[in-house]
């Protein structure tokens, strides 16, 4: 009796419902990475400026997000940002907000981290060649910083895909709400619906952040040298 | 934007329960997570067969699937298959599950940094294998992976968040109360992030101490 309940995956529209509300959430999985990344840079670049005050306030600004969940910010934006403009935002671009500011707070730091890393001689040669600031990062620091930012970028999308999960609590329809939709349609017919369903939401999940975490393990040793 | 006092002393013990729950169940899912971790790490060290393999799979499996979802499954899936638990003991036991992982892998990059030479002195001094991981390799490791220790700590006692998905009453699941009954959402999410500052600040001051204090074993490096 029980072995039928995987059934309830395969009846109907269920699966392409699913796999609609995991495209939902890999889109702002990927739109706020996008943004993110680009903000990121701009916020490592200026975590290596010379100025005590900006450094602070970028330092300020990735603390506050690493003290407080994400979950409390998606909270903050969507109950009171919104309460405090008067104006209504849709749960998903609550979503891609917060998670490209956050996904800007730790990229800045991973972008900081390889630049700093490199030897200060690169920095040196490339000023007594003449080149200008925004030369020395287009041809020195940039291309060779992204080999050793790579690893610790790819992690942190990995980590943003499995947060999108929390969206669910701000009223998107995402792959956990189209499965709680699914349990709760089936539950009397498929008691045990919700083994199933959340057990597939979970092995997708799993096909989605395995290969990246393998490629970032995988870059990370080739350029480890 | 006037903040209503008044409502925010009412709210107080309400605030209050619920931050004894975060940092309980904080508290034992870091202590089952560390327990979880060393296990692993020392099972990997060792290359116990079959072990082994089902630590691999385990660490994959947590580490790349979100903790909402395990919490559900946990909660909501396996009690069709007849495994019932208490929310807090599955908020515990997913916790555990997820920062048992997380532990394990920085356990195991600690002792991989313990060096050749300390393993193989210990080894010709005629250490027993248990010596030699508890009198050489776990202080040694213990003090290198201590900031990574320190840093899933934290990232554990803000995953309680997740947990109110799933009815316990921690600051969160209150917060998502007190906005639907009250709708006074600038105090109560204030109270949520107060809560939270009072929580993480604290702690992540103690451990930045304890990292000073494990620092012992780092010289000769």
């Amino acid at each position: 009796m029980q072995n039928l309940g995987i059934n309830v995956l395969f009846e109907g529209t269920t699966l392409q419902r699913l796999f609609e509300g995991l495209m939902m959430t890999a889109g702002i999985a990927f739109i706020s990475i996008i943004i993110g990344s680009f903000l990121g840079i701009g916020m490592g670049l200026l975590r290596t400026s010379k100025s005590r005050i900006v450094q602070f306030i970028c330092r300020l600004y990735l603390e506050v997000f690493r003290i407080i969940p994400i979950l409390v910010w998606l909270f903050i934006v969507y109950f009171g940002v919104t309460n405090a403009l008067d104006i209504h935002l849709d749960g998903e671009v609550v979503a891609v907000i917060v998670f490209s500011l956050w996904g800007a707070a730790e990229m800045g730091d991973i972008v900081r981290g390889a630049l700093e890393s490199l030897p200060k001689h690169q920095v040196e040669s490339g000023k007594a060649i003449g080149l200008s600031f925004w030369g020395l990062y287009r041809y020195v620091l940039i291309p060779q910083a992204v080999r050793r930012m790579l690893p610790g970028a790819i992690n942190l999308s990995t980590r943003m895909v499995k947060t999108t999960s929390l969206v669910v609590m701000i009223g998107v329809i995402d792959v956990v709400k189209v499965g709680q939709q699914i349990i709760e349609r089936s539950i009397i017919k498929v008691p045990t619906a919700s083994f199933w369903v959340y057990g597939l939401i979970f092995i997708l999940y799993f096909i989605i952040c395995y290969p990246l975490s393998k490629l970032s393990k995988k870059l990370e040793a080739k350029w480890e040298n | 934007m006037d903040i209503n006092w008044q409502f925010i002393i009412s709210t107080l013990p309400l605030y209050q329960k619920a931050a004894w729950i975060t940092i309980k169940l904080g508290f034992w899912g870091t202590l089952l997570s560390l327990v979880i971790g060393l296990v692993c790490s020392i099972i990997l060290y060792f290359r116990i067969k079959v072990l082994k393999e089902l630590v691999e799979i385990y660490v994959e499996l947590s580490r790349n699937t979100p903790l909402l979802i395990q919490l559900f499954f946990l909660y909501f899936g396996l009690t069709k298959l007849g495994i019932t638990m208490s929310e807090t003991t599955c908020a515990i036991i997913g916790l555990a599950f997820l920062g048992g992982s997380y532990m394990s892998e920085a356990f195991r990059s600690g002792i991989e940094a313990v060096s050749k030479t300390q393993i193989e002195s210990g080894l010709s001094i005629g250490l027993s294998q248990m010596q030699l991981i508890r009198y050489v390799i776990l202080p040694q490791a213990f003090a290198v992976t201590m900031p990574s220790l320190a840093a899933n700590c934290i990232f554990l006692f803000k995953e309680t968040s997740i947990v109110g998905a799933i009815a316990i009453a921690e600051l969160m699941h209150v917060t998502q109360d007190v906005i639907g009954m009250y709708y006074q959402t600038f105090e109560s999410l204030f109270m949520l992030v107060a809560a939270y500052l009072i929580i993480i600040l604290p702690l992540s001051f103690l451990l930045t101490w304890l990292e000073r204090k494990v620092r012992y074993a780092e010289f000769g490096n």
